[in-house]
């Protein structure tokens, strides 16, 4: 595996009172695609500017493969950064932007026109070499700033939000792309996003940042299944989340399955989870609406731990494949709670489940999740 | 469209009317000038048409091409330090964080607004205060100063285009300073570059009043000597020269403009 392991270790980085990063460490793996995800402001871009040499930590270290790399500049980091405003050269040529590096490096002609030949291939912009970037779409433009980074082999490829600027279908075909351009040339990538799908979709691990903290480091599937604070759950995809408190704790297996009280819903909420929990307990519950089953009769419960409750569908909206509801609880205070039925069977009369319809809505003990407050 | 487009040629319109007149005023005294260069006798009778007075100009006018020489060399050299300095400068504050910063861009653009008859006065104070002796030296001094806000500004207003990333990226991919400077920034702004020195050339080879004040004996420009000239009545060679200088300038014009394109469209 090419590439290098990238350590952070304690960085912190203050504009005046605004902490931009708070004590923030993490190790990422050779080779590894890792996203840092969160919403703007939450210091992804900061950390990656002080790995790329743009900015300095006021304390802390960052080094690759355990070589301290603070006090180089940024040219002489084996890394590159691909630029959300794509940063070309306007006055170069497609193939200029692509050679600028080794020219500067005083390489011969012929070394420049293959090299430069093999990554306008990798990003496929063969016919365009000629063409100034004003004449370039938007996809275009990043994929000359992902070759450009790339034709100095660097160890560790920083992506600064590369798609935002960039419609949907665009940003979903460019960003399978990256991911087989990650498959091929085998660095390090470190990619910074607020698009939690982007996150999810190509990562091999992500570290969801909020106010200068990482708040949890895991695959895509840790990170969206078993979220570790509130501000995850909701952050990533959409989730119902109530406070509640404790009842009992109890061993389960290898896990434990508590009783909630949650005030929101009016009633007892069963739950496992892998941590025991004192009783009394103030924490959230979350439950994604994919996992909620809804159907206009009880569910044949025989299990006692099934979640059930009796609701009136207040929205439904269509969007094609699935339709997302709010139920509104039949008892005080009704509470709303999001669900997502996907609509697998053609029906003549339409959708199953109408407007103004007295439902059921369920779930397994082990499909919720308890979490904490992020603040803390 | 073409339907009406068609209407509002054939109307009336009060456009119309003033482009006319505009135009009129504009030209028609050029017109006057440029019709009694080709008379062959003093004053604003018409007698005959000849080329006595170019042939004055070109061949008995030793000192007007002098005061033009003057002109060319004021114009070219305070041109290209104005370029240099104003360029520089632009490059600088827009990049650089120290202190000061605003003030000076404000100085900066003094020379632009304050009256020339001050300019003028307060450069001859200062030069005769540090006992330099007025000449061709003094009026490059006071046209680089003059000249120097219209590049800054006009590589100032490029560079608030310029995408600050750029730098980033070009530091990111290995080019220290100094070549980030000539391989990215330089050429980016070139055509601002570009049009603030023609812009200095045209100013400096037209100003009057700043090297009345800061001209000694034997320095005058092109300017200066046609004042000089009307002193002593209007010669019929300065009518001449008018029509070649009109010439000259619309030959340029055109050069530049294709020019100034072929440098836009390569950016």
């Amino acid at each position: 595996m090419k590439g290098v392991e990238v350590t952070a270790q304690r960085v912190s980085r203050s504009y005046g009172d605004f902490k931009a990063l708070d004590n923030v460490s993490v190790q990422i793996k050779k080779g590894e695609f890792f996203s840092l995800l969160g919403p703007s402001g939450c210091g992804k871009t900061t950390l990656l500017r002080i790995i790329a040499g743009f900015d300095f930590p006021d304390s802390g270290s960052v080094a690759f493969d355990n070589k301290d790399i603070l006090p180089l500049p940024p040219e002489k980091r084996q890394a590159n950064t691909v630029f959300q405003t794509y940063a070309l050269f306007p006055h170069l040529t497609v193939y200029e932007n692509i050679a600028f590096p080794l020219r500067l490096r005083r390489t011969d002609k012929a070394t420049v026109e293959q090299k430069v030949m093999e990554y306008v291939k990798l990003v496929q912009l063969e016919g365009h070499i000629n063409k100034k970037p004003s004449m370039l779409s938007g996809g275009q433009k990043q994929r000359v700033a992902i070759a450009r980074a790339l034709i100095n082999e660097p160890s560790v490829l920083l992506l600064d939000e590369p798609l935002s600027a960039l419609d949907a279908k665009l940003r979903q075909n460019l960003l399978v792309e990256l991911d087989l351009i990650h498959d091929k040339v085998g660095i390090t990538f470190i990619y910074v996003t607020h698009d939690q799908s982007e996150a999810l979709s190509v990562s091999d691990r992500i570290a969801v940042m909020n106010q200068g903290k990482i708040l949890q480091i895991g695959t895509p599937y840790e990170i969206y299944e078993a979220p570790a604070t509130r501000f995850v759950a909701s952050f990533i995809g959409e989730t119902n989340i109530f406070p509640c408190t404790v009842l009992s704790c109890e061993a389960h297996g290898e896990e434990f399955l508590l009783r909630l009280d949650v005030p929101q819903l009016q009633d007892e909420v069963f739950v496992t989870d892998f941590e025991a929990q004192e009783v009394g307990a103030s924490l959230d519950f979350t439950v994604r609406p994919e996992k909620i089953r809804i159907s206009h009769t009880p569910p044949r419960s025989n299990n006692a731990t099934m979640n059930t409750f009796k609701g009136i569908v207040e929205e439904p909206i269509y969007s094609g494949f699935q339709s997302k509801f709010f139920i509104k609880l039949e008892k005080e205070p009704s509470t709303l709670v999001k669900v997502f039925k996907q609509h697998t069977v053609f029906l003549e009369e339409g959708p199953e489940i109408q407007w103004k319809d007295t439902v059921y809505v369920s779930w397994s003990a082990n499909d919720g999740y308890l979490v904490k407050d992020t603040e803390q | 469209m073409s339907h009406h487009r068609n209407t509002l040629k054939t109307s009336f319109s009060f456009s119309y009317t003033m482009l006319s007149l505009v135009i009129v005023f504009l030209f028609i005294p050029l017109f006057v000038v440029v019709f009694f260069s080709f008379n062959s006798v003093k004053g604003m009778q018409w007698e005959s048409a000849s080329l006595i007075w170019y042939k004055t100009l070109i061949y008995e006018s030793p000192s007007l091409w002098a005061a033009f020489r003057n002109s060319l060399l004021i114009a070219f050299t305070s041109s290209i330090s104005a370029t240099i300095l104003g360029s520089l400068a632009a490059i600088g504050i827009k990049w650089y964080r120290f202190k000061g910063r605003s003030y000076i861009t404000t100085v900066s653009y003094l020379p632009m607004v304050l009256p020339e008859v001050i300019i003028g006065i307060s450069m001859l104070i200062f030069f005769s205060a540090v006992k330099i002796r007025l000449g061709l030296f003094t009026i490059f001094v006071a046209h680089t100063t003059f000249n120097l806000p219209f590049v800054f500004m006009m590589v100032s207003a490029r560079l608030d285009e310029f995408d600050y990333s750029t730098l980033e990226a070009a530091r990111d991919l290995g080019a220290n300073e100094r070549q980030t400077l000539l391989k990215v920034i330089v050429p980016s702004i070139i055509p601002a570059i570009l049009s603030g020195f023609l812009m200095c050339i045209t100013m400096s080879l037209e100003d009057f009043v700043i090297t009345f004040f800061v001209s000694g004996p034997g320095s005058g420009t092109l300017p200066l000597y046609v004042y000089s000239m009307i002193r002593y009545g209007v010669s019929p060679v300065i009518n001449a020269l008018t029509f070649v200088m009109i010439l000259g300038t619309m030959l340029i014009a055109f050069f530049f403009r294709k020019f100034l394109k072929t440098v836009a469209a390569s950016s």
